[in-house]
């Protein structure tokens, strides 16, 4: 199976229909080669850094398609050189990591480069985006997810979650105390439920504070 | 024999660390290059939409390549400038 994308640009001036319609047709002419179409992209209306036929944006279309001979691929350039409605188009045949790279884009794993230079929570495509790839977790999500409900799982089963909230960097009140929780329970072995039961009920009673005071932010 | 506080330099002779430059894709194994990715692209390009060389980007032979296709993908596209001065 051999893995092709292709890219082209329609006029901007046409209706949405007619830019439809033109997407649709080639998607039909793949169909009918026999081919399977894996993703249809419509990355929209887009400004051009130089203009084309006078024309200064285009609608940016990219499908992705897989097929046993490469066939197809005269005729579709064919159809699409001498479609009018159509500026420029690119045929790229992919390789593995490209067909992977493209996966991996739709299961949102890849990130986006950061345009404004404030300190990063959305993924920097060189170190978080490209890292999750390869890590089997991802760090920083999983940090946003335990800042936002740390509390609630404190709250709902204690004894298990003090143990792992020493990860939770942001949450401060119940980081201490799970810092104190862990070495009781590690240090005495023997009179676990007595050290355990009234740093628990301390650190229910600290945390409702907390969570008052974010209901209340 | 001229001992070190003789020597007087005009500049530090400190400056210019040795940062140890690698390739960005052997590092974080990254093995595809986006042609479509014009934001990606922009950091292996300069003001004026020149692709920079390896000595600056510190890629590897490699993925020097990959990127100047795909930036010259991305150029046929018009996701790229061929010539422009107000790129960065």
């Amino acid at each position: 199976m051999k893995n092709y994308e292709v890219t082209f640009i329609v006029d901007p001036v046409l209706s949405n229909d007619e830019i439809e319609t033109t997407s649709k047709a080639y998607q039909t002419l793949v169909k009918d080669e026999g081919c399977s179409i894996v993703n249809v992209d419509r990355l929209g209306l887009k400004q051009l850094a130089y203009p084309i036929n006078k024309r200064s944006s285009g609608v940016y279309y990219c499908i992705e398609f897989s097929g046993d001979t490469g066939a197809i691929i005269p005729k579709m350039e064919l159809a699409l050189r001498r479609d009018e409605r159509i500026m420029r188009f690119l045929t790229v045949a992919l390789d593995k990591y490209g067909v992977k790279y493209n996966e991996d884009k739709r299961a949102g794993k890849i990130g986006t480069v950061k345009k404004d230079k404030k300190e990063d929570k959305k993924e920097d495509k060189n170190s978080r985006g490209r890292n999750s790839r390869n890590s089997a977790k991802t760090p920083p999500p999983a940090a946003k997810k335990e800042e936002a409900a740390p509390v609630k799982k404190e709250e709902a089963a204690p004894v298990k979650k003090e143990v792992s909230a020493p990860a939770v960097v942001a949450a401060s009140t119940p980081a201490p105390a799970a810092e104190v929780v862990t070495p009781e329970t590690s240090v005495t072995p023997t009179p676990p439920a007595e050290a355990v039961a009234p740093v628990v009920a301390a650190t229910a009673a600290v945390t409702t504070p907390p969570t008052a005071k974010s209901e209340e932010e | 024999m001229a001992s070190r506080d003789d020597i007087k330099f005009l500049s530090n002779p400190n400056i210019g660390g040795n940062e140890k430059k690698y390739c960005r894709f052997r590092k974080f194994g990254i093995r595809h290059i986006d042609y479509k990715d014009a934001d990606f692209l922009e950091q292996f390009v300069n003001a004026q939409g020149k692709i920079l060389p390896r000595r600056i980007t510190g890629n590897s032979l490699k993925y020097q390549k990959k990127v100047a296709v795909a930036v010259k993908r991305a150029r046929h596209l018009a996701m790229l400038p061929y010539v422009t001065d107000l790129l960065k």
